[in-house]
């Protein structure tokens, strides 16, 4: 029976001789829920440390985009958003409390949905195009049905990122890591070869699925290469991602956006890890559509928000960790986001 | 960061397509993948089918099990 | 714009933030002792006494509606107290220009629920407001009943080792009555539990049965809290043996929702004493409601305050209370 199973593997997790101050990273906020559901961060043997990577959509975005998307809210366009991003405080309020206020905010599964509400409302509606290369493709392919549609009061708020120029940057610090545990949806779009660069530098790294059987087996494999001293990426997630990803995805992708440099919180500006609509698509970019006048930010004062996202404290290790800043008070966004890493320190323990 | 499960395609429509699992069912953009068939599972992510599922094994992970003493 | 002082949907969510507006603002005006043990129904010398109010989108939905909802959700409250349910109160609000046939069905559909439960609606009121001063029809309930278990269901006399036990598969009506609405382009046939649960419950009542709670709003998660906060004991619970169907688990994965923390209108979480604990099961596997009932786990003298789960993996984590408005994660 499948539990059998996975105790097995549980017991030859706990028990891998490892060596003492070994720090893997689960780049993938999905992979960081789907740990600590399965209580697998208890599971790791002695030494053996497990950091979150800057994964987490939510948690990378700069502040200004919620300040963006509030002062679009209040000029009468309706946003529609993941639901990820609504409780998201930005500088001074979040899109949920606009929305108390009045403002027309709605949470949508698809950017398709979003697109629907555009056709339903015959109002400017805005779509916050946020997510990595798994999404970016569903965001691309959702522009290209309003302009095959002709919605014309579609446009898309975006603060799309890349990964792999992330822990490029990630790798460049001098955070010490002896291997990944790579996004399984991401990879199922860019591939294998993206990754390739880490194993250059010696690190290993493993493609993994989020099941609680996928990331036992990834997590024995990364600790048996970084033993034997293999740096490889390993596919262990081959029933979805193929090693060359989806090609026709990264076409409509390319279609519609650009790589561009990017903000990330914690990390800086990342020379070409984000994504910006290219110029036949420009009429869709509400950043050109309204005018948008945001404040000035004050810094979120001891939030440590960015050195969580680069692993270099753990989530407790922040002065407001629990105290002011908790799953229903949140101050940054590590601890909004159902997938951030310090709301998954408080929620799953 | 990318919440996505996999369900079945039951209905296509050019490039919109129905999908379903256990029950329940939705729209799904087919345009990012290659040849789509009815009856194919797919992994759906923001309402768009981005992957097909295969019964593929991983060949390198066994390979290392193995060497592991039989986790696999 | 001060947006900070106003009520947001999170506040009425069941979680936390419900909690805070309870402690913080409620509970500093109204201060009665009764009020103040914030079981479901304040118990009275001889009776149990309730209220509930109902707002659901859409009114009907598979598996009920509106004024089902209404009678049971009252109903049930009586009935996790120990107390037969016997007379409701019934208070309509409706706004101008709801459709007259829809008002009958939901008429016909709370009789129907008022004979299945064996209670009487014996006062009521109706109130027409403005079109847009509601979202068609609202409905209040208060209820009364007879404390009939042999020992009193109090959460005071709840001991680590006691049995925890579910009478049935969990999430159903959360996730129906969300896919009814359409919301997030989901179809599905799932139909919500909505159920009156007293017939089901007083099988037990010759039983040493501490504690019931119906595990509505916030879901398994918020009850489980709920029972444990502040105490001497915590409660530790296994996945393995959790009744969540296939339906419901499928919309959990696609929107990131966790099924312990949907809400059900059909089920009764039991604590009872050890000893008492394979009898109830029998009793409850008897009854039409209680088929699915599973025992899922126990209070123990550890993890005092916490709700913990033992993970198919062989790990464990703290389960919590949702933190406000369920919503979806996708990215």
């Amino acid at each position: 029976m499948a539990e059998t199973k996975l105790k097995r593997l549980a017991a030859a997790l706990r028990a891998f001789p490892a060596r003492p101050g070994t720090q893997f990273m689960e780049v993938c906020g999905t992979h960081t829920v789907a740990i600590r559901r399965a209580g697998i961060h208890k599971l790791l043997p002695d030494g053996v440390k497990l950091v979150s990577g800057p994964g987490c959509p939510v948690c990378v975005s700069p502040d200004r985009l919620i300040d963006e998307a509030a002062a679009l809210a209040r000029q009468g366009v309706v946003i529609t958003s993941f639901g990820d991003m609504l409780r998201v405080p930005g500088s001074r309020t979040s899109l949920d409390r606009e929305r108390a206020a009045g403002a027309d905010v709605r949470a949508v599964y698809s950017p398709l949905d979003a697109l629907a509400v555009a056709a339903a409302t015959g109002k400017e509606t805005v779509f916050l195009a946020v997510g990595f290369e798994t999404t970016a493709p569903a965001i691309a392919a959702a522009a290209l049905k309003a302009r095959e549609r002709k919605i014309a009061n579609f446009s898309l708020l975006t603060a799309l990122r890349l990964v792999p120029p992330a822990l490029k940057a990630l790798i460049s610090s001098n955070i010490e890591l002896a291997g990944f545990l790579l996004p399984g949806h991401v990879s199922a779009i860019i591939g294998k070869p993206a990754y390739e660069f880490l194993a250059a530098r010696g690190l290993p790294g493993v493609i993994a699925g989020f099941d609680p059987e996928a990331i036992l087996t990834s997590l024995l494999l990364l600790l048996e290469m970084h033993e034997k001293g293999v740096r490889r990426i390993v596919n262990n997630y081959p029933g979805v991602v193929r090693d060359e990803g989806n090609e026709r995805s990264r076409a409509v992708l390319a279609e519609v956006f650009a790589p561009a440099d990017a903000e990330w919180r914690g990390l800086g500006v990342i020379p070409r890890s984000g994504l910006e609509l290219r110029p036949a698509y420009a009429g869709l970019d509400a950043r050109r559509r309204f005018r948008i006048v945001t404040e000035e930010a004050p810094p979120r004062r001891g939030c440590r928000c960015g050195d969580v996202l680069r692993g270099r404290i753990d989530p407790p290790a922040c002065p407001l960790f629990n105290k002011a800043c908790r799953p229903d008070s949140p101050v940054g966004p590590c601890m909004v986001s159902a997938e951030g890493s310090c709301s998954a320190w408080v929620l799953y323990e | 960061m990318c919440l996505a499960v996999p369900m079945k395609v039951v209905e296509i429509n050019g490039d919109m397509g129905v999908v379903e699992s256990a029950g329940l069912r939705r729209e799904a953009g087919l345009m990012l993948l290659d040849r789509v068939k009815l009856g194919d599972w797919v992994i759906v992510h923001a309402g768009f089918a981005i992957s097909k599922l295969t019964k593929k094994q991983a060949r390198e992970t066994l390979a290392i099990f193995a060497e592991m003493g039989g986790l696999g | 714009m001060n947006n900070k002082g106003r009520i947001l949907l999170a506040h009425g969510g069941g979680g936390s933030r419900s909690t805070e507006l309870t402690r913080g603002l409620f509970q500093r005006y109204l201060r009665d002792p009764l009020l103040l043990e914030m079981d479901d129904a304040a118990r009275l010398p001889g009776q149990a006494f309730t209220t509930d109010s109902f707002v659901v989108r859409p009114l009907f939905f598979p598996g009920g509606d509106i004024g089902r909802l209404a009678v049971c959700g009252t109903v049930n409250d009586l009935a996790v107290m120990g107390a037969e349910p016997l007379y409701l109160s019934i208070g309509f609000i409706i706004e101008e220009g709801f459709p007259i046939a829809d008002l009958e069905r939901v008429l016909a559909s709370i009789a129907r629920a008022c004979r299945e439960a064996g209670v009487r609606i014996v006062c009521a009121d109706t109130k027409v407001v403005e079109r847009g001063k509601a979202d068609g029809l609202f409905i209040n309930t208060a209820g009364i009943g007879r404390p009939a278990f042999r020992r009193p269901v109090l959460a005071a006399r709840v001991k680590p080792g006691d049995a925890v036990l579910i009478s049935g598969p969990i999430g159903l009506h959360g996730i129906a009555v969300l896919t009814a609405r359409g919301e997030f382009g989901l179809k599905s046939a799932m139909k919500s539990d909505v159920a009156p649960l007293w017939g089901l419950v007083r099988t037990c009542r010759g039983l040493d049965v501490p504690f019931m709670r119906d595990p509505t709003r916030g879901g398994l998660a918020q009850t489980l809290n709920e029972l444990v906060q502040g105490r001497k004991f915590g409660v530790r619970i296994d996945e393995a043996v959790l009744p969540v169907p296939r339906s419901v688990a499928a919309v959990c994965d696609l929107l990131g929702l966790d099924p312990l923390q949907v809400a059900n209108e059909g089920k009764v979480v039991m604590v009872v004493a050890a000893g008492d604990a394979e009898k109830a099961l029998l009793l409850l596997h008897r009854h039409r409601l209680g088929r699915g009932a599973r025992r899922i786990g126990e209070i123990s003298r550890e993890n005092r305050g916490r709700v913990v789960m033992a993970t198919r993996a062989g790990s464990e984590r703290i389960v919590m209370p949702p933190a406000g408005e369920i919503l979806p994660r996708i990215c």
